[in-house]
Order: C-alpha cells, then structure tokens, then sequence
C-alpha cells in the first residue's frame, strides 16, 4: 500500500484507511463507525446504483441521447463515504461530477440525466432539498459553501455545509480565499477535495508541491486531514467527524480524499492521451466498490444472490431514469427568459417576443434547414 | 429635513435598513471599526457590532463569493469594494454566479446582494481608483446596475436596491461624496429602481447622463443662453427607463449622451442605438457622445483632460443643434 510507505515517514496531517483493497478491516475500527450492517449495504447499493448511472449516461452520450458528461468512475466511495455523513439540514454544495451525492441527497436519477440532457430543469433542486447546483467553474462554489457556512453560524443555527471540489480546485484562488475566509470567521464548513489525481490531463503534482493537499489547512488554522478515498468507511469516520466538530462550533475542517478518476474528464476527453493503462490498471486493483464488496462477503453479509439482485435493481432504476428522461415535454421558449428577475424587464419581455414570433412564422418552430 | 452630503445619505440607507431588517449586513475591507476608507460605514459597527459591520480578509472574490453563500441562506449582504478598479477580482463571482444563480436554479435560489463601490474620476486619486466600469454589469444579464448623481437619490435608490430580490451593482460617484448637500428625509423611503429622472424640462435637446456627469451637465446648461434643454439622470443603467429616454427624444428630436466611460461599447453606444431603431425619423440629428476616450483614465495630472467638462457637454448639444 502505498500509503503506509508515506505513513513511515512524519507527516503533517494524519492519513485514515479502515478498509484495505484487500477487504480487510480492524473490526474495532468497524465497531468505532457506529454503523450497521444494514448501513454497509446501503452504502454499497449506492455506490452501485452510481456506477450503473454512470456507464449509463455514458452509452447514452455515446448514442448522442446525452450532452457532454463527466463520470465519476471511480470516485464513489468518496461520494457515498461523505455523503452517509450528511443530516437533511446540511446544505451541499457540489462541483460536477458528484451524482453520487446529489442523488443520496434526494434528487432523482432523472433529474441528473435531464442536467446532463442539456435541460435547466435538472438544476431545479426540489424544495427541501439542501443541495445548491451543479458548478462548472472550477473552486468558485467554495466561496458560496464558506458563505452559506458562515450565515448558519450567524443566524445561530447548527446545521453545516459541506463542499465538493477537486485536487485542481486547490490552485485555484477561491479555494485559497474560501478556506482563509472559514479558518478567520470558524464557518462551520467541511472542505472535501476528491483528488482524483488529475485536472483533466495534468497531473496532481503540477498543481502543488505540497507533499498532501490536506496540509494546506495548517496555514488557515485548521485541521487537515487524508483519507483513502476508495475506503468508504475512512471517507465515512473523516467526514462525520468533521462535521460532527462544525457543528460543535469547532470551526473548518479540510478533508483530501486520495483517489483517482478511473476513465475520461468528460466524455470530450481521452485519457489514454495523457496517462499510462498501467497506471489505470493498478488504481482498478484499488476499487472502491470491489473492496466493499469483499469486506461484505468476508462478514457473511452478502451472496452471488444478492448481488444479481441488486444488479438487476439498479438496473431498473436506472432505465426507468432514462425512460422519463426521453419522454420530457418539450419546453416553451418562455423559459430562456423568465429566470433572469424576479420581475421580466422591457428588454427580455421584447425579446421572448421577436422570438416568438419568428418561431410562429415557421408554425411554432424553428425553419426546416 | 436634515442636510446631507451623498456619503452620509448611503450611510444613513445603511443603517436605516440595518435597523428595519436582521439579516441586512455590511462587509468588506476596512468596513467595520474604522467605518469603510471613505466613512460610508461609520458607526455600523458601534451600533450593529463586529457580526453585522463586517470587516473580511483583503480579497475582493471572497467578499462577494461569500456574500452570494450568506443570501443563498438567507441572509441580505450589502459587500463594499473598496474600489471601481477592485471589481475585477471579483468578476468570475459576479457574472458567472451571482447573475446567474436564479437562472440557473429555476427560481429556486435568488441572490438579494448589493455590491456598493465608489465610482469613477475626479477625485485625483491613484490607478485603479477612477474606473468608470459600469459597461461590463450592464451588459452582463441578471444583474441590476444602480449610479445616483445626488444624496437624496442615493439614499433612495440603496434603500431600494437592498429590498430588491435580485443582484444590485451600486456605484457611487465618489467625486460626490462630499461636493454638496442636499435635503434629505429622516427614515424610510425608496427611489425605485429602473426609473430615470426628469432633472429639467426643456424642448430643444435632450441630455442623457447619470452620476458624476449629471452635476457637469447641469452646469453646462447653466451656462447656456436661449437654449432649451431637457436633462434626463437614468439613474438606474440596468434595466434602463427605456420610456423616459424616447419620450424626451421623441419630443427633442435631438439627443447629447454624456458620460465618463470610454465610448466603445459603452452605455452610450446601447442608447444611441436604441433611439436610432426607435426614433429614427423623428430625429433632427444623429446622437452626439460626449464620452471618456478609449484610453485608460490617467493620474491626477491629467485627468481632468480626459473627463468631460461643462464646455465639453456645450460642445456637444452644440454640434446636435447645429446639425
């Protein structure tokens, strides 16, 4: 393991591992989770509900049934680790490849096909659901989570946020400015970077030469700390107890999850540009799901029956997604317009009508080419 | 009726809104114990105290980033750039976030901010402290773009701009923070937003202007003999009073566009252009812009070569008469 090499060595931040890629576990650490068995299998239905979503929506794209989408093939321990973590009034707030949060958060499947269909709609969060959108630029949603972190500690609230963000994020700015602005104001924020090791094709050390990421939270005043990523219950024991301390009034927390992107950025990109399938091949021997699994079937918890049940479940659920997903309504033109203001100005009131008309000439539509 | 300058009149806005609403706050560098490098905070932190009189870290894209996570829970920021030309670090957060984030979320979240800044020339100061920016906002959709040329406005207009659901860019000409005082109502009132002033009727030429420039433009009219101007002071940039500006012209048929901003793609070229597809054949004369250049504004040496002046304004509504 390569990260108990870097454990030898003195280390500014600690490293966490519960459960090897072997499927092994200290079972008082286990005992320490405060977890069921009934959790463990929650959380690996998710992580596997996440991975049929994904191959999905990426056959989907390939068939041009979907717009550019970004997979997160690989990275769902990470997602489900934290995301188990979370109460109902935290509020989350996403980059964009955590489908695996967002749905576990309450948003359905549909709702991730028809933002990645290309439709507004998907970033509609329902009411009740504390999740904020899909961000595409890259460290910006930091400063909102640090924002939304430091009005519940103002309003005398205890529910905290939590922020998704990559290892390329951390060179960013507003990461910089959004962990300073936390650790002086104690938001109560939980920084959770996916280092999934690359920033579309550079690598993790062209970002910083700092040994971790997670050490960057010494120069804001706050606890860093590593986790192994593909370890869902390390990704669980970090993130609860980060939030737990946030909640506490104990301020800011940043938590690097060591793990890796095992295919393309986007279905744009083609990693095999820039990365050896050596190197691919050795992190699927590290996957996060396999290693789930093997601990479940280790404790008796799970059978060859079981797993083509759930298999065959999200399978289901994932291809009635994909039904409600193709049978949308078409939308009115209306809604290019009516979400600028709280009240539609002159000008878009104008324009929505020059459009309106122009479709009307051509019986509703735009012209046949 | 108390006199004010336009500084105490935005910071009696502040704390008459402070002190009607909890969740109002101020933020930014130097805001809060030392009341904002021009005293347009004074007293916020006596009154309100170190939660609601905010002083931040130096860094202008995490005051207002933060500022859109604080409104998106419900809370009603009002962030101080300390400086025009300090806008730019907190682009990214303003165009692609706050702008966009009722859009984005279909009405679910709103971002009720008010980014207030001093606002251009005039005042003799350093680089980057005489920036007319005010393009870049109006041309962005999702925001609202605020510049009041007096204190009785300015009160009026801030008041307005805080209650307003949506992002309010608010500049302040700060050549008029102090330059003269003006009555101004004890509590609450609001100027709307979206609502240009009559300054002066007049029926030969229609001046169109807002901040600093009003106050020229009047002057030059002063000056002026046996010619009838009318003054319109937009006010509020986005969403422009559309109305007010064609009636005038419309009865003119001469237009004069007065402005500190460079000219190319300013505001002025929006509203020649809008009276151009509007009005065309009622004007008596195309649109004349007296403008900034499309250079940088320079030090205090020189910046009174690149402002427009009272003769500059005459220039102008000259050449639009004599067409």
């Amino acid at each position: 393991m390569a990260a108990k090499t870097i454990l030898q060595r003195e280390r500014l931040v600690p490293f966490i591992q519960i459960l090897d890629p072997e499927g092994m576990a200290n079972p008082t650490d286990i005992v320490e989770l405060g977890l069921k068995p009934h959790d463990f299998k929650a959380m690996y239905r998710w992580m596997v509900l996440a991975r049929t979503f994904d191959e999905r929506a990426l056959a989907l794209q390939r068939q041009g049934r979907l717009g550019t989408y970004a997979p997160l093939l690989g990275q769902e321990a990470a997602q489900v680790g934290s995301a188990y973590a979370l109460k109902p009034e935290d509020w989350v707030f996403p980059s964009y490849r955590e489908h695996a949060v967002l749905a576990m958060r309450g948003q359905s499947w549909l709702q991730l096909f028809t933002f990645w269909g290309g439709n507004e709609e998907g970033n509609r969060i329902p009411e009740g659901i504390r999740n904020f959108m899909v961000c595409v630029p890259i460290a910006t949603q930091i400063l909102h989570a640090t924002g939304a972190a430091w009005a519940a500690k103002l309003k005398g609230e205890r529910s905290c946020v939590i922020v998704y963000f990559g290892d390329g994020a951390t060179s960013e700015g507003d990461f910089h400015e959004g962990l300073n602005f936390a650790g002086v104001f104690k938001a109560p924020v939980v920084f959770f970077c996916q280092n999934n090791q690359y920033a579309i094709s550079v690598p993790r050390t062209r970002q910083t030469a700092s040994e971790t990421i997670a050490q960057k939270a010494i120069a804001y005043g706050f606890e860093g700390v590593q986790v192994d990523g593909n370890d869902v219950f390390a990704v669980y024991k970090a993130t609860k107890e980060a939030l737990a301390k946030a909640r506490d009034g104990g301020g800011p927390t940043l938590i690097e999850a060591v793990t890796y992107r095992l295919t393309h950025h986007t279905t744009a990109d083609d990693w095999t540009r820039y990365r050896p399938s050596e190197e691919v091949e050795m992190w699927k021997q590290k996957d996060p799901i396999k290693r789930l699994k093997l601990y479940l079937e280790k404790q008796g918890l799970w059978s060859e029956h079981d797993e083509a049940k759930l298999l065959e479940e999200a399978k289901a659920e994932i291809a009635q997604a994909v039904a409600q997903y193709e049978a949308l309504p078409k939308r009115d033109v209306e809604d290019i317009f009516k979400y600028m203001y709280a009240e539609m100005p002159w000008n878009l009131k104008e324009q929505l009508q020059e459009l309106k008309e122009y479709l009307a000439e051509h019986g509703g539509d735009l012209p046949k080419e | 009726m108390p006199q004010m300058t336009l500084v105490q009149a935005i910071n009696d806005a502040l704390r008459t809104e402070m002190r009607r609403d909890p969740t109002v706050l101020v933020m930014g560098e130097d805001v809060g114990v030392n009341g904002g490098v021009f005293r347009a905070t004074e007293g916020l932190y006596q009154e309100f105290g170190p939660d609601r009189a905010i002083d931040t870290p130096l860094a202008e894209s995490g005051i207002v980033g933060t500022a859109i996570g604080m409104a998106l829970n419900g809370l009603k920021p009002v962030a101080e750039i300390q400086f025009d030309g300090f806008m730019a670090p907190a682009f990214d957060q303003i165009v692609s976030h706050a702008a966009r984030i009722r859009w984005r979320s279909r009405g679910r979240f709103h971002v009720p901010i008010v980014i207030r800044a001093p606002y251009g020339g005039g005042i003799r100061a350093l680089e980057h402290h005489s920036e007319a920016p005010e393009a870049y906002y109006v041309h962005t959709p999702g925001l609202k773009v605020v510049i009041p040329s007096n204190p009785y406005d300015a009160k009026g207009l801030l008041i307005a701009a805080i209650r307003d659901p949506d992002p309010v860019i608010f500049f302040e000409p700060k050549r008029l923070y102090r330059a003269f005082r003006q009555e101004v109502p004890e509590g609450d009132y609001t100027v709307p937003i979206g609502k240009a002033s009559l300054v002066r009727e007049g029926t030969d030429v229609t001046v169109i202007s807002w901040g600093a420039m009003v106050r020229i433009c009047l002057q030059a009219i002063a000056q002026l003999e046996g010619i009838s101007v009318e003054l319109v002071d937009l006010r509020t940039l986005a969403p422009l009073d559309i109305e007010t500006v064609l009636s005038s012209v419309a009865k003119t048929g001469r237009a004069v566009i007065v402005q500190e901003a460079p000219r190319t793609c300013s505001l002025s070229s929006e509203l020649t252009a809008l009276i151009n597809e509007r009005l065309l054949l009622q004007l008596q004369a195309p649109v004349v812009r007296v403008t900034g250049y499309d250079t940088h504004i320079p030090y205090l040496t020189m910046e009174q070569y690149y402002l427009p002046d009272a003769g500059r304004v005459q220039k102008g509504i000259e050449r639009a008469l004599s067409f």
